[in-house]
């Protein structure tokens, strides 16, 4: 029980190209930036957007084939969609909206409700069957769209943004209960966002778009150890290159030339942390393999450091106490010089 | 400061010249005058003896099954029609939409000219429908009806346009995820959903079918007990029988204010 899909179609300015795969019981997570095609992907998927090119099969079973003309309405898909403020028929109750998707399967109205009512139930909302959309509060509201979409045992969940709706209290609070809840669902599960920190705490796997296409895949731990794209690096927090490596020396794309530790050839990524990046107001002689004349421009105070962006030739991000901050004053800005040492680049192929 | 800014201060809150206060005094007279000279001419002892004789019966009887039965047809074909237009991009929409609400603007008498060479005896269609069938339109309570649903048709359409339009469309994408079809989409969400509209052009609708009087009385003529609904019913009544007129009159004076009252928050929101 799986999803293989490849899509392609242009939507506007968006061009989606896009190829993927979600094993039953995985819960893979889409991350990117607004306007990547997350939401886009997600209604191709459902049938809502039809493809120009590409292949949509669930469970072995086609659900759309551009090519062959092959195309499987959206309610004859067996999928479970939620939407990104859930979008509960503001007509019906809490009990009704579960139960819309039997109903609308033909299943009679007591029997329909009683699993409803279930439902309702497993995620705590029993004594609000009767409640009207507008009196639930946004976790609540969350929490009925999930079932609405479960009820009718789909084999492919799909989640867009679902905590986007929510204030940051009530998100944390809600997180968890998702994980809890999307644990004990054993399709597959497609979930969509662009908070980095529910990407990280959700996924089984992960899959960057940017720009309609995927940039990055694997487990969180991977795509955070190596990232592959400027987007992926500012969610991360560490300073990426692009260049040309030769031995032991990377000759950046955008101009200069890091001395790295082990031995790599062709294209790569070079990543350094900027806690790995030390300032200061005379250039060093020493160890550090990398020197790099700049300028401090801005300074960012992130939990109990200081972030100091310095520009130049080679743009880097460094990571420093606030102490050492106002003894160089860096504040003021001026000349000053990083020192990355070679066993602090982490070098991977691009 | 000066006195000058100080005055203007005090009296300046409204920022519109006094003297802009007397013509809207004079349109507000215009309008209130003749309405109480309708309640002030009422005979009230008399109006419910007035209500019951057999031609005012008759009138009250045949205005309300004709304009419900404009009404209905409206509803039978106007409300597909509201949905083309919001739903179905296809080449001449504009022209389409036009077209519907041609026959709002289009003075009364000119629609009932205009059907009676569509639907008259030897009228474009109305030849075919007598020769085929036997019917004949003009004339008719059916033809009142017909002349009805012409000038209040487009007040639905328009209304229940407007709804669709302003619908949230995602909410149907929602129930296409949870299995419904076209129809249970139809009847479980898209009309639910614009049930404000659609009675408030049901309402527009009724109350403008009520008060025709220049289509029907061109297509439908002026036959008591057929054709003679409350308006036409008042127009002879007034050379006759003035206290009649008056009741029948007040009766839609009447019906006119309940649905301003229902339609009140649509027409004048308080914001």
């Amino acid at each position: 029980m799986s999803l293989e899909a490849r899509v392609e179609l242009t939507l506007g300015k968006l061009h989606l190209d896009v190829d993927l795969a979600v094993a039953s019981g995985e819960l893979v997570v889409l991350l990117g930036p607004n306007g990547a095609g997350k939401t886009t992907l997600l209604r191709a998927l459902a049938g809502l957007v039809p493809l120009d090119r590409g292949r949509v099969v669930l469970d072995g079973r086609v659900l759309e084939d551009a090519e062959s003309g092959e195309w499987l309405a959206t309610e004859r898909r067996p999928i479970g969609f939620v939407f990104q403020d859930y979008l509960l028929f503001p007509h019906l109750s809490a009990l009704e909206n579960v139960a819309f998707g039997l109903r609308a399967r033909g299943v009679p109205r007591a029997e329909a409700r009683g699993l409803a009512g279930a439902w309702l139930e497993r995620v705590g909302l029993a004594d609000h069957a009767r409640s009207r959309p507008r009196a639930l509060s946004g976790g609540q509201a969350q929490r009925v769209a999930l079932a609405r979409a479960m009820v009718a045992d789909p084999r492919l969940l799909l989640l867009d943004e679902p905590l986007a709706a929510l204030d940051a209290a009530s998100r944390i609070e809600v997180r968890r209960d998702l994980r809890r809840h999307l644990a004990s669902f054993d399709g597959a599960r497609l979930l969509v966002t662009h908070d980095p920190l529910e990407a990280m705490t959700l996924a089984d796997r992960l899959i960057v778009l940017e720009e309609g296409k995927i940039t990055q895949t694997g487990t969180a731990a991977q795509v955070s150890a190596k990232p592959r794209s400027r987007y992926v690096a500012e969610l991360v927090g560490v300073n990426l290159f692009r260049g040309l490596a030769a031995g032991h020396t990377v000759r950046l794309a955008a101009g200069g030339t890091l001395v790295v530790a082990d031995d790599h050839h062709g294209e790569v990524f070079a990543a350094v942390h900027p806690h790995a990046v030390a300032l200061y107001r005379r250039a060093p002689e020493g160890t550090p393999r990398n020197v790099l004349a700049g300028t401090a421009d801005a300074l960012e105070v992130v939990g109990d450091r200081v972030r100091v962006r310095v520009t130049g030739p080679v743009p880097i991000v460094a990571e420093v106490t606030p102490a050492a901050a106002a003894e160089l004053r860096l504040a003021d800005g001026g000349p000053v010089w990083a020192a990355v040492k070679a066993t602090e680049v982490t070098v991977y192929p691009a | 400061m000066t006195g000058t800014a100080r005055r203007r201060r005090a009296g300046g809150r409204s920022r519109i010249p006094a003297l802009l206060l007397v013509p809207a005094g004079l349109a507000l007279g215009f309008l209130a005058v003749p309405l109480a000279g309708l309640l002030a001419r009422t005979p009230w002892g008399s109006l419910g003896a007035e209500l019951a004789t057999p031609r005012v019966l008759e009138a009250l009887r045949l205005s309300l099954v004709c304009s419900l039965g404009a009404v209905a047809v409206s509803l039978l074909v106007g409300v597909p029609l509201a949905f083309v237009l919001a739903r179905v991009d296809f080449p001449g929409r504009n022209l389409v939409r036009a077209l519907t609400t041609l026959s709002m603007v289009l003075p009364p008498v000119v629609g009932g000219v205009a059907l009676l060479l569509a639907f008259g005896r030897r009228g474009l269609l109305g030849r075919w429908l007598d020769q085929a069938f036997g019917i004949t339109l003009p004339f008719t309570t059916a033809g009142a009806i017909l002349a009805e649903a012409f000038v209040a048709m487009p007040f639905l359409v328009i209304s229940t346009e407007a709804g669709l339009r302003a619908m949230d469309r995602r909410f149907e994408d929602a129930a296409a995820t949870l299995g419904a079809g076209r129809w249970t989409i139809l009847r479980r969400v898209t009309l639910p959903l614009i049930a404000p509209s659609l009675g408030a052009g049901v309402a527009l609708c009724w109350a403008r079918a009520l008060g025709e009087f220049g289509a029907t009385i061109t297509f439908a003529g002026n036959l008591p007990g057929v054709t003679q609904t409350m308006p036409l019913a008042v127009y002879i009544a007034l050379e006759t029988d003035l206290e009649a007129a008056i009741a029948l009159s007040l009766v839609l004076l009447v019906v006119s204010l309940a649905v301003l009252v229902a339609l009140r928050d649509r027409w004048f929101p308080t914001a």
